[in-house]
């Protein structure tokens, strides 16, 4: 009754292979719910949608405008405010300041992280700055700079820069060092030297570390921004968005409180869905380098 | 400009190409000073496909890298057409082993032009029809304005092959550019390339683990021993053309695995 262990010689066979015209279905098509909920805006806009019910009905719920105005309260302060030009204008004024900030943190942080690939001292220099004055809050700084600069937006884009540039150079520099002795290698084969090499070699396959970084930095920046407004906008009496809300609040006018606030939050949405994404789509997500 | 190689056969050529004499590489671990090879010589003629082989740990990949002008050489020089190599060049384009050679963020077609153009050798259109030429000759034609990670493996390969050939080097060093891919796709790019090079006629080192890979790929093959990385024979390979082909690779086969293996037990023969 004992079976053999080993299966018997079986004969080889070969497979009859069907042309590919003949194919039933290959591909399916989406059906049309599938498609539209493949698009992550849309996925997005949907949970805008829900979050914005929830404070509506919770608004009207405390039905108190002193704490939580509703969010039709809010939309309405805001268009208010739009449409008699006071918001446009507050917002102009932080994203004038934030712009140059950001932008010379940027190039602060482009100098640094060149200077600290190329030379020794230099990679030292940027290790022990950035050790030193990554953790300092932004903020903190404010008063120094207001010392130093007075009251004039300068001292905000001082505080700025500071806020931007090491968190930049951080994730530059170490994207610079992560990248692939290879590639290294290649671009030195094709006999790329100094800027050549950095340029065309090292910032473009270190990009996902400096896309981080911007990012990062752009978020310190805008944080420090409102809050550094907050308190400069007190003693000069004049300024941007956070000044807006600090204003709006010290009469009670809650809902253009929360307009304010709300603004603050579109700009960011916009900032990291329109323009990183575009970014982040048209390099590295093409290139491969991120999925 | 020193004539070497005394000792090995006048094969009736022109001047070498490249001439390695007496090369002893060094490189710097955290707490060694590691010698990767020592008093290495050879020549490489014009059109030659000069193959170094040896096992792992004999320097060959160091070596190559020497001649690439990564490194500095400890003792001895290395010579490309009587001029001192001291630092990498588009005369020496490498092909590497890994496939993230290739600039992630360059489609095919720009990652071939990109030396030409960074180095100045050709502009504008020049730099694309030549582009375009080499990348057709390694049959991507249909890829060229796709991304590399979008490709297989063999094909990185063809497009790193396509990119260092469209600089038209003095030389090409090639650093084990199959040994990553699958045994199928490997003996196809090994055949290709020697399509290439009845095409072209370019030279070559190719740096190899494979006994069988550098008979068939090689036309002249020089063995290294390990630790340190010294000259064992300098050895032809089988001509393509030959009678017997396939007997004659065996019998080279195994004597290049005796030659390796003399001072251990091993016999049995190696089949990659």
């Amino acid at each position: 009754m004992a079976k053999t262990l080993m299966a018997a010689v079986r004969p080889e066979r070969a497979g009859s292979q069907v042309d590919a015209a003949n194919f039933g279905i290959v591909q399916r098509p989406l059906s049309a719910w599938e498609n539209v909920w493949n698009q992550t805006w849309l996925r997005k806009v949907v949970i805008l949608i829900v979050l914005a019910a929830i404070w509506e009905i919770y608004g009207r719920a405390v039905n108190n405008q002193l704490i939580v105005p509703p969010f039709s309260d809010t939309i309405k302060a805001f268009f208010a405010s739009i449409a008699d030009g006071e918001l446009p204008a507050k917002v102009w004024t932080s994203i004038k300041i934030l712009s140059f900030g950001y932008a010379m943190g940027v190039l602060l942080a482009a100098l640094l992280t060149t200077l600290a690939i190329t030379t020794r001292v230099g990679n030292d220099l940027l290790e022990t700055l950035t050790a030193m004055f990554n953790p300092l809050p932004a903020i903190a700084l404010l008063p120094l700079a207001l010392l130093w600069f007075g009251l004039k937006p300068f001292s905000l884009a001082f505080v700025l820069i500071h806020s931007v540039l090491w968190p930049v150079a951080l994730n530059t520099h170490s994207g610079f060092v992560a990248v692939s002795t290879t590639l290294r290698m290649v671009g030195k084969n094709y006999g790329l030297r100094g800027v050549g090499y950095v340029t065309k070699i090292l910032i473009p396959a270190a990009f996902p570390s400096i896309l981080a970084g911007l990012k990062i930095g752009w978020a310190f920046a805008w944080r420090t921004l409102i809050a550094a407004e907050l308190v400069f906008g007190v003693t000069s009496g004049g300024g941007g968005l956070g000044w807006f809300i600090v204003e709006n609040k010290n009469v009670l006018n809650i809902p253009y409180v929360f307009a304010g606030l709300f603004t603050v939050i579109l700009i960011g949405l916009f900032v990291e869905n329109v323009i990183f994404r575009t970014i982040e789509q048209r390099t590295i997500r093409r290139w491969g380098m991120a999925s | 400009m020193a004539t070497i190689a005394a000792n090995l056969p006048d094969i009736g050529l022109t001047k070498p190409l490249l001439s390695v004499s007496g090369v002893t590489l060094q490189y710097k671990t955290r707490d060694h000073e590691v010698t990767a090879t020592y008093r290495v010589g050879f020549e490489v003629y014009p059109a030659e496909r000069y193959v170094v082989l040896g096992p792992s740990g004999c320097g060959k990949s160091t070596l190559l890298k020497a001649v690439g002008g990564y490194l500095t050489p400890t003792e001895g020089s290395i010579r490309l057409r009587g001029a001192i190599v001291k630092q990498p060049g588009a005369d020496r384009m490498m092909v590497f082993q890994e496939f993230d050679q290739l600039l992630p963020w360059k489609t095919v077609k720009q990652n071939v032009i990109f030396p030409l153009l960074s180095s100045g050798t050709l502009r504008g259109k020049a730099a694309e029809e030549r582009a375009l030429d080499y990348i057709e000759k390694v049959n991507l034609t249909k890829f060229a304005d796709t991304y590399p990670h979008t490709l297989s493996g063999g094909m990185k390969q063809r497009v790193a092959i396509a990119r260092a050939m469209a600089m038209e080097p003095a030389i090409l060093l090639m650093d084990e550019p199959f040994a990553a891919l699958d045994a199928l796709t490997r003996r196809k790019m090994q055949d290709e390339l020697l399509e290439l090079w009845d095409e072209t006629r370019f030279t070559m080192i190719f740096v190899t683990h494979s006994i069988v890979e550098a008979i068939r790929v090689g036309s002249r093959i020089l063995l290294l021993s390990p630790h340190p990385g010294q000259v064992k024979a300098e050895l032809n390979s089988v001509e393509r053309d030959a009678p017997e082909r396939e007997e004659a690779i065996r019998a080279l086969e195994t004597r290049i695995h005796e030659m390796l293996f003399a001072d251990t037990v091993e016999t049995e023969i190696a089949n990659g």
